[in-house]
């Protein structure tokens, strides 16, 4: 038992990449689906539905990134775990992962249903490009607190002893 | 950093002298010509009329769309050597004589459009043609065995009946089912689905035999006509020679290929007249003279009239506008802000009597967007990347692109900077390559700090960015105010706040909590927190008391005040939202280093190791470099749309659209 600290961090870090990649990949697919549409109609449309299709990508980056700073902090990456991590530090390093992992799930799919209606303003409107990114940011406002939080205190954790 | 000041024209001109004259306002591209509405009214004027041109601009949107089908129908069948028009080329240059010359082809042009319409309208016809024949081959292919033809119905004395039975039936059953003496029954082919039979029968039992099959579900044969063999021949010859048309069709078509820029160029040559007409149709006119009314910059007012009064015999006069008049648009800035005036002009250009918001939009915008984006080789690749398309392209690129690329470039400076100050070049990839390949190992290239070992620091920094962001902001709407000559305003809405929030922060900053988050422990002198009480509460008080002013009730504008003053929940989430500053630069930094780390677990192996290592390189940082520009663009937009642009910024005003030259291809040029 002692020895499921490791355990819980490295579950941490697989949940904000897992369940914040989940969201993106949904997202992701949603808003492409979208694009694929108006690119039927208008090729030359491409370029600008493609930024926003990639708009809702970015939680599975941070996901990412939060899975690779726990896991940087565990020794993972350079081949020394640490496996004596306490039970607690464990919980707490699972505990910092999850604002990333949920909120980056939810915000990845909300971000995505305001791209795809975006991909339609930009269709009907391609003059209004610049406002129509505007719209799936502001959501993805959120998943940059959620990031920040999670590095934060990632970065408190290490100081657990 | 300035909207420009305009002037309103009006021309009066000779009517023989219109065309030249309205293609020459059309070539100069700085004249907005207001289109009246035809007016249909019973009053309408004496004098001027208008011409209704809707007819004939029809006819060239028509052409205009043929001629684009016809570059298309080209383009299916031989692709053009070099994308015309490509993402940054810009329109080819055309000088006039060339536009002239060019012109008196027009009917040869469109004879080649119509031909290549016609010849692509064939290739269609041929491309359904081919299935349904082949669906025909496909029909005959049980019957192929049939010696004679498929209409053929019997001799003198004998009916014969074609079809088939469902399922794979034997010639046993047919004879047993008919239960007749004189049948003769062939099996032409069969198969699990169905089989195709002859029956031969005297013409005397000819309708007990057809009960008796129609009793069996026996259907008549999908296909008529000659003998099968023969048919199959006649269809395969047709295939042939469909396949062999269109290939000719597509030789001829192909042939058009040399003269695809002739297609272009009719193209643009129907958008310049169909736009003129557009113009013509919303002049006033008598029989003799024409009048022509609009906006043009101040600064181009007296070179237009001098050029028409020389080159025509009309009269042009100048005037500023009136005061309620709704005056378009133009933004004039100098070489460091103006970049960023498409990032203005995509949220909404100035309303009256609003400041262009572009200068100071720009001081921030490089500033944002480097921070976000953070990294020094990033940077350089972005300033030499566009250095090297806009020298490529100098002498086409459209203006708008030019200034779009410009401002990437300048954004790519912010991102040199920040890149040195937190030590990001490629990430750690320098840190990374001494310790693979050379093992040594160096500190912290920082300037500054890196973000990733001190987030509290640069998160700290960014707030105070926010705040001098925000207080710019709150700025501009008093000196908007202070402009309309609404002085007090300034004072209520903007005054009270900066002593407010000062006052807030001064007090936040000391406490252990915000103070402590950020390493601060100030401990400030009684005296000084007593100055940040008091500046708190004035500013507060003074919202109370005048957020509502517009409330004669003072109950109701106490009320008022009172809601006003909570809105300094919004400045604490406008300050956080500056954080992204702070999370998109890490996110920068530990996904490079993330591909760095990935790259350097493959890198032991001696040749191949470092060939991965540097695939892996490369590829990792195109990546991260697309997605976070693009993520730094888009919130760097976003803080100034929302964060900034929300404290003083309305817009509202009309963008001034010149009536210029708005083709595809060409640019025609005197």
């Amino acid at each position: 038992m002692s020895n499921l600290g490791l355990f819980f961090a490295i579950l941490g870090a697989a949940l904000a990449a897992l369940i914040a990649g989940a969201g993106s990949a949904r997202g992701v697919g949603m808003a492409g689906q979208a694009a694929a549409g108006v690119v039927t109609d208008q090729p030359d449309m491409f370029g600008r539905v493609l930024i926003l299709q990639l708009l809702p990508g970015t939680q599975g980056i941070y996901g990412l990134l939060i899975a690779f700073v726990a896991m940087n902090n565990l020794g993972i990456m350079s081949g020394n775990p640490e496996v004596s991590c306490s039970l607690l530090k464990g919980l707490a390093y699972l505990g910092a992962c999850l604002p990333m992992a949920i909120v980056g799930y939810i915000s990845a799919i909300n971000q995505a249903k305001a791209a795809v209606a975006s991909i339609a303003l930009v269709s009907k409107r391609p003059d209004q490009f610049g406002k129509s990114m505007l719209f799936p940011a502001m959501v993805e406002t959120y998943a940059i607190f959620a990031l920040l939080i999670s590095i934060l205190a990632l970065n408190g954790v290490g100081a657990i002893g | 950093m300035a909207v420009l000041p305009m002037k309103r024209v009006l021309i009066a001109g000779l009517r023989k002298n219109r065309k030249q004259m309205l293609e020459l306002l059309q070539r100069q591209g700085v004249m907005e010509i207001e289109i009246r509405k035809n007016s249909t009214d019973e009053e309408a004027d004496p004098v001027f009329q208008q011409i209704d041109t809707t007819g004939i601009r029809a006819t060239f949107e028509k052409n205009i769309t043929l001629a684009n089908q016809s570059l298309a129908v080209l383009d299916a069948v031989t692709p053009p050597e070099s994308a015309d028009g490509g993402l940054f080329s810009g329109r080819t240059r055309m000088s006039l004589t060339d536009y002239e010359t060019n012109t008196k082809k027009r009917e040869k042009i469109m004879d080649m459009v119509f031909d290549i319409h016609a010849l692509e309208k064939r290739r269609n016809e041929i491309a359904a043609e081919i299935p349904k024949t082949e669906s025909q081959l496909e029909a005959l292919v049980p019957w192929m065995e049939l010696p004679y033809p498929l209409d053929f119905a019997g001799t003198k004395s004998t009916k014969t009946f074609l079809g088939t039975l469902p399922n794979d039936v034997p010639e046993e059953t047919v004879l047993a089912g008919i239960d007749s003496e004189s049948v003769a029954v062939d099996i032409i082919s069969h198969s699990g689905e169905q089989t195709c039979v002859a029956v031969t029968c005297m013409k005397e039992e000819a309708e007990a035999v057809e009960e008796a099959l129609r009793r069996m579900s026996f259907a008549r044969p999908a296909v008529s006509g000659d003998v099968p063999a023969k048919q199959k021949e006649a269809l395969s010859m047709k295939l042939e020679r469909l396949a062999g048309e269109d290939e000719n069709l597509k030789k001829k078509i192909a042939a058009y290929a040399p003269r695809r820029d002739e297609i272009r160029f009719i193209a643009d040559y129907f958008r310049l007249r169909s736009d003129k007409y557009e113009v013509i149709g919303g002049l006033e006119q008598t029989d003799r003279v024409f009048l022509v009314r609009g906006f043009v910059a101040a600064k181009n007012a007296q070179s237009l009239e001098n050029l028409l009064t020389t080159r025509f015999d009309c009269v042009v006069e100048l005037s500023d506008p009136a005061e309620d008049e709704e005056v378009p648009v133009a933004l004039q800035n100098n070489g460091y802000a103006a970049p960023v005036e498409g990032v203005i002009a995509s949220y909404a250009m100035p309303g009256k009597g609003e400041i262009d918001p572009t200068f100071l939009a720009s001081i921030f915008y490089y500033f944002l967007f480097g921070m976000m984006l953070s990294d020094a080789a990033y940077g350089l690749i972005m300033v030499l990347g566009v250095a090297v398309v806009l020298k490529k392209y100098k002498d086409t690129i459209e203006p708008g692109m030019r200034k779009t690329l410009t401002m990437f470039q300048y954004a790519g400076v912010g991102t040199i900077f920040w890149g040195v100050m937190f030590g990001s070049y490629f990430g750690d990839l320098p840190a990374v390559i001494l310790k693979t390949f050379f093992h040594t190992e160096i500190g912290s290239l920082a300037l500054w700090c890196e973000p990733a070992v001190e987030p509290m620091t640069v998160l700290g920094f960014a707030f105070i960015i926010g705040i001098i962001h925000i207080f710019v902001g709150m700025g501009a709407l008093a000196y908007t105010d202070i402009k309309q000559g609404k002085a007090l305003d300034a004072l209520y809405d903007v005054g009270f706040w900066y002593l407010l929030l000062i006052g807030a922060i001064g007090i936040l900053l000391n406490t252990d909590m915000v103070g402590g988050m950020f390493g601060l422990h100030l401990n400030l002198p009684d005296g000084v927190m007593m100055v940040f009480k008091v500046l708190a509460l004035v500013g507060a008080a003074g919202i109370v008391l005048f957020g509502g002013r517009e409330s004669s009730n003072w109950g109701l504008r106490i009320g008022k005040g009172l809601y006003a003053l909570y809105g300094i929940s919004s400045y604490l989430s406008d300050i956080l939202s500056y954080s992204r500053l702070l999370a998109l630069g890490l996110a920068t930094g530990v996904i490079s280093s993330v591909f760095n780390s990935m790259a350097a677990m493959v890198a032991a192996p001696p040749v191949i190791g470092p060939i991965l290592f540097a695939v892996i390189v490369v590829v990792g940082h195109v990546l991260n470099l697309a997605i976070n520009a693009l993520g730094a663009y888009v919130h760097t937009n976003r803080l100034e749309y929302v964060e900034f642009f929300g404290k003083f910024y309305n817009g509202g005003g009309k963008p001034f659209e010149p009536f210029t030259e708005n083709t595809k291809h060409y640019r025609v040029s005197e």
